[in-house]
């Protein structure tokens, strides 16, 4: 398993392959009134060393697309499709590869610490947990690597921390202990949904940093977030989500150069910066995001796009590869050199 | 937030309705609902079916007292003095429920308003008022319904009234305590800051959105009165002749269980299907009702 | 001129603390440490801060949901209290609040039609309710929805239409001043942007004066002409707009701009100065310095006298205030 191995960094191979590969994925949730499908047919690849961050505001299916490939559904929802990890399919019928996987070789981290932090049991407790469940490694060997891991993740003063309880820490420290936790068996992938969302702007920028440190060492990160100042600053390759699929996919300085898709466009437009001019009206995007389960022919965003036309509203619109980047738009965006 | 969205959706009926979906599929509850509406239905028509009246001695038999039989009419039997049991029995249970219907009445009225007081004043005044609660639930109520009807002789009202006066501290505790958690969201915050008076608020704000709570626990109330009636009739200080209630003939029949067996049978059953039915009843309301289901 | 609509001064919010036992001698979380500020006609303030700050609680001070230790607050020139009655029908009419759970600052049980009614009622008295279907459709209207939800439920809205409920029930009474209290931070990115443009636009048609309560400083900045930098509970730093974004002077006010995640992935400028010392230290809400300034802890240019005395806010010209003792002589960005 490789997870004595006494740092998080220096990985062997940082091959250029895909280390997690969806495809065709689907997430339905049978509810009383009918099947909400908050993914729709999504392909996807993260590859070994890199960042991906995945974007969308609620209802867009960023989360539940992960959750769906790891097996992490709430008890009505159902996946369809495939999701390999390192070529293993963690789909199918048996479920060994996937109980392989969870929480040794992929982790995850949420946006709220306290979920993932046990109120009464002591930080270093939940740590060692982590590998003595699964005898990975002995109570001695638990203790030193959970400090190493939380001197890793910027924890100021760990050997005090180990004993103390999660209300004891504030906001940021329990966000990096719950990083340590998915750390602590050395995995090839974390996952960090919303990670920064409900902290501090000065903290989030040290969590960042903490992650883009763990990236940089040959960790591949998942990023979920509706935020786009923090994608910009630890992101290799963007997937925008709306309505349950991707709409646009690129490099991180493409994608915010020259976006090809209407709603990452507008998007980046309607966030309001403390770098450009002040202008008398935000750049927004009219109407609502739409709520899992609506179902319209077209293209979910057509009602909202500035540039819809006809067929935006008969047809969806099917991603379409141009090299390093994907649009699915009946009339990409021009500057974007992604025009059809 | 993706969950968050997906969880409103997935339970974003209202309340109401979604709490009726709920109930309609636990299927304990839905029986239990249907024999709730039978026993009543049973009540209201019973003593009209039979030939018999409720204080009617029927003089034919000998002894008095005689089992259930199919030919003579008396389907439930006769008890000590010759009257037919199945329409003492149904009439009893028609006094029972109506003491439980009222005394849940009047204790939900009181015990909501003393509680949405309360919780949403908070402080001291919270403080004193749960104080005359706890004092209150202290106090040996049997003594004090024992004291009452010696006093002001047996009459329905009375029972019904010491019931409901007894009643109503549990049901202000609970509503204190959701009108405490409801003091703390936002929209009463936002009805205080448009200026609204404190019992404006209680009224239109904090009592509507406890009533949930309200229906579920007044629902496991009328059991507990009905038993609590009858435990008064069994020591003999409910209900007056001519009128019966299902605590009446159990207690009735408790003394001919060795002779008459059948004077105990048929409102022991009564009663224990009855109470039954309600608990059920009452925990599936609750189960429906209580909104972090799913 | 332009009228002074609230004044605040001296304000100190206290909560008390948990004792270790009945014998220990009770602690205090305080919130708002006498705090001063003002809001004129028609301007829009912006109160930034981080969490333990008492942002939120500055609001609900002013809004009378709870009560102040000490200091005063003066809605035109009348001081309130909380138990005024008189004082506090006066100010509630003109002043009115939009909250920060869209879906939750509406009664669940009440139509929004209905829950706008009743501000109407509440605000401008009985005499209101025979105008009030047509008074609610017109503030529907002017918050860009369509009058005929004003039948439906905020569970079967979307979070920006009840945001938008929520201040059609805020404006109803045609208040003077609007305390929003991270009234877009529950929304959506597309959908924050319309409820912005909402409120500027509400602004300049009424006159209307906001006081904007907010983590994020881009959006402050797009919609406040003012801003006050709060660290726990103290003022320390206010400017107007311009100034505060383009010549921070405060070393918190500073760290905290440098921490906003541009979205724009240019490398990253070289760390020019270190702005913070401690890797990690937000504070938890006991975690304020006895004496000296709140932000010695933390601030990379603290000494003795940082630690030993509370600065005061002091003018530096321009309309800028500031609360430390080495404003003059600190480094000043390239």
């Amino acid at each position: 398993m490789g997870c004595v191995t006494p740092s998080i960094r220096g990985r062997a191979d940082v091959a250029n392959d895909a280390l997690l590969a969806i495809r065709d994925l689907s997430v339905e949730f049978a509810t009383p009134r009918g099947v909400v499908r908050a993914v729709r047919d999504v392909s996807l690849e993260v590859r070994r060393g890199e960042c991906l961050a995945i974007v969308g505001e609620s209802g867009s299916g960023k989360s539940q697309l992960l959750l769906g490939s790891f097996g992490l559904l709430a008890a009505r929802g159902s996946a369809r499709g495939s999701a390999r990890f390192a070529g293993e399919e963690l789909l199918g019928s048996d479920q060994a590869p996937l109980r392989a996987v969870r929480g040794t070789r992929v982790a995850m981290v949420f946006q709220d610490p306290m979920n993932s932090l046990t109120p009464h049991l002591t930080i270093g407790r939940q740590l060692a947990e982590v590998v003595l469940d699964r005898r990975l490694l002995d109570p001695q060997q638990a203790r030193a690597r959970s400090i190493e891991v939380l001197r890793a993740v910027r924890m100021p003063e760990p050997e005090a921390r180990v004993r103390q309880y999660p209300h004891e820490l504030s906001g940021g420290q329990r966000q990096r202990a719950a990083i340590a936790m998915a750390l602590m068996t050395n995995p090839d992938l974390l996952v960090a949904d919303e990670p920064t969302t409900a902290l501090d702007v000065t903290v989030q920028a040290q969590v960042i940093d903490v992650l883009r440190e763990a990236r940089d060492g040959g960790l591949s990160l998942v990023l979920i977030t509706h935020d786009l100042g923090v994608v910009a600053g630890i992101a290799d390759r963007v997937a925008v989500m709306y309505a349950g699929r991707i709409v646009e996919l690129a490099p991180v300085r493409e994608l915010f150069a020259s976006p090809a898709h209407p709603y990452t466009a507008a998007l980046l437009a309607s966030v309001p910066r403390l770098d450009t001019p002040v202008a008398a009206r935000l750049a927004s995007i009219e109407g609502q995001p739409p709520r899992p389960g609506e179902e319209r022919p077209g293209c979910a965003f057509a009602p909202r796009c500035p540039g819809a036309f006809e067929r935006c509203g008969a047809v969806a619109p099917q991603l379409r590869h141009d090299g390093a980047r994907s649009v699915a738009c009946h009339a990409p965006l021009a500057d974007s050199g992604a025009a059809s | 937030m993706a969950g968050s969205t997906l969880a409103s959706v997935m339970t974003d009926d209202g309340l109401w309705i979604d709490a009726r979906r709920r109930l309609l599929g636990n299927r304990a509850a839905v029986a239990a609902a249907v024999l709730v509406l039978l026993l009543v239905l049973a009540a209201l028509l019973g003593p009209l079916v039979s030939p018999y009246e409720l204080d009617q001695v029927d003089w034919t038999l000998s002894p008095l007292t005689s089992p259930p039989s199919l030919d003579n009419g008396h389907w439930f039997g006769t008890d000590s003095n010759g009257r037919d049991l199945f329409v003492r029995v149904w009439a009893g249970t028609q006094v029972s429920l109506l003491v439980a219907l009222l005394a849940t009445a009047v204790s939900v009225v009181i015990g909501v308003a003393w509680g949405a007081t309360a919780g949403y004043l908070g402080g001291r005044v919270d403080g004193w008022m749960m104080r005359v609660v706890d004092v209150l639930y202290a106090l040996p109520y049997m003594f004090f319904v024992i004291i009452l009807t010696v006093v002001f002789g047996r009459s329905l009202w009375l029972i019904f009234l010491a019931i409901g006066a007894v009643g109503w501290l549990t049901m202000a505790r609970i509503v204190r305590g959701q009108a405490l958690a409801l003091r703390q969201r936002e929209f009463v915050a936002a009805a205080v800051t448009l200026g609204l008076p404190a019992h404006r608020i209680i009224a239109r704000h904090i009592v509507p959105n406890v009533l949930g709570t309200v229906v579920v626990y007044a629902t496991l109330t009328v059991p507990q009165v009905i038993l609590f009636e009858s435990f008064l009739s069994f020591l003999g200080l409910g209900v007056q002749e001519p009128l019966t209630s299902l605590g009446r003939l159990v207690a009735e029949g408790a003394l001919e269980m060795e002779t008459a067996p059948w004077q105990l049978l048929a409102p022991s059953a009564v009663l224990a299907a009855l109470l039954l039915a309600l608990n059920f009843l009452g925990d599936g309301l609750r189960d429906a009702l209580d909104p972090r289901q799913g | 001129m332009t009228e002074r609509l609230l004044r605040v001064r001296g304000l100190t919010v206290r909560f008390p603390l948990r004792r270790a036992s009945p014998f220990a001698s009770r602690s205090w979380l305080t919130a708002v440490d006498a705090l001063d500020l003002e809001v004129a006609e028609g301007q829009s303030v912006g109160i930034v801060g981080e969490s333990g700050c008492g942002k939120s609680t500055l609001a609900r001070a002013i809004l009378a949901l709870v009560t102040p230790q000490s200091g005063t607050i003066e809605w035109r020139g009348e001081p309130v209290g909380r138990d005024d009655r008189g004082g506090l029908r006066r100010m509630r009419r003109e002043l009115q609040a939009v909250f920060q759970d869209p879906v939750g600052s509406l009664d669940p049980r009440m139509t929004i039609g209905e829950s706008i009614a009743e501000a109407l009622v509440a605000l401008a008295g009985p005499q209101g309710r025979p105008a009030a279907a047509v008074r609610v459709n017109a503030c529907l209207d002017e918050v860009g929805l369509d009058p005929a939800l004003a039948a439906r439920y905020p569970h079967e809205l979307s979070g920006g239409q009840c945001q938008r409920a929520a201040i059609a029930r805020a404006i109803v009474g045609r208040p003077r001043l609007l305390v929003c209290d991270e009234a877009v931070s529950a929304l959506d990115v597309s959908v924050q942007a319309q409820i912005v443009n909402l409120l500027a636009g509400l602004q300049r048609r009424h006159g209307l004066a906001l006081l904007f309560i907010s983590h994020n400083l881009a959006v402050v900045r797009h919609l406040c002409d003012e801003v006050v930098v709060l660290y726990l509970g103290r003022v320390v730093e206010r400017a107007p707009r311009e100034a505060i974004f383009a010549r921070p002077r405060h070393p918190y006010t500073r760290a905290l701009l440098a921490a906003v995640p541009r979205p724009d992935p240019s490398p990253p400028e070289p760390a020019g100065e270190i702005l913070s010392r401690e890797p990690d230290t937000s504070p938890g809400p006991a975690a304020k310095p006895a004496a000296g300034c709140a932000y010695s802890a933390r601030c990379p240019f603290a000494d003795a006298t940082c630690c030993a005395q509370a600065p005061v806010l002091e003018d530096t010209g321009g309309g800028q205030l500031i609360a430390c003792h080495h404003w003059r002589t600190l480094p000043t960005r390239p």
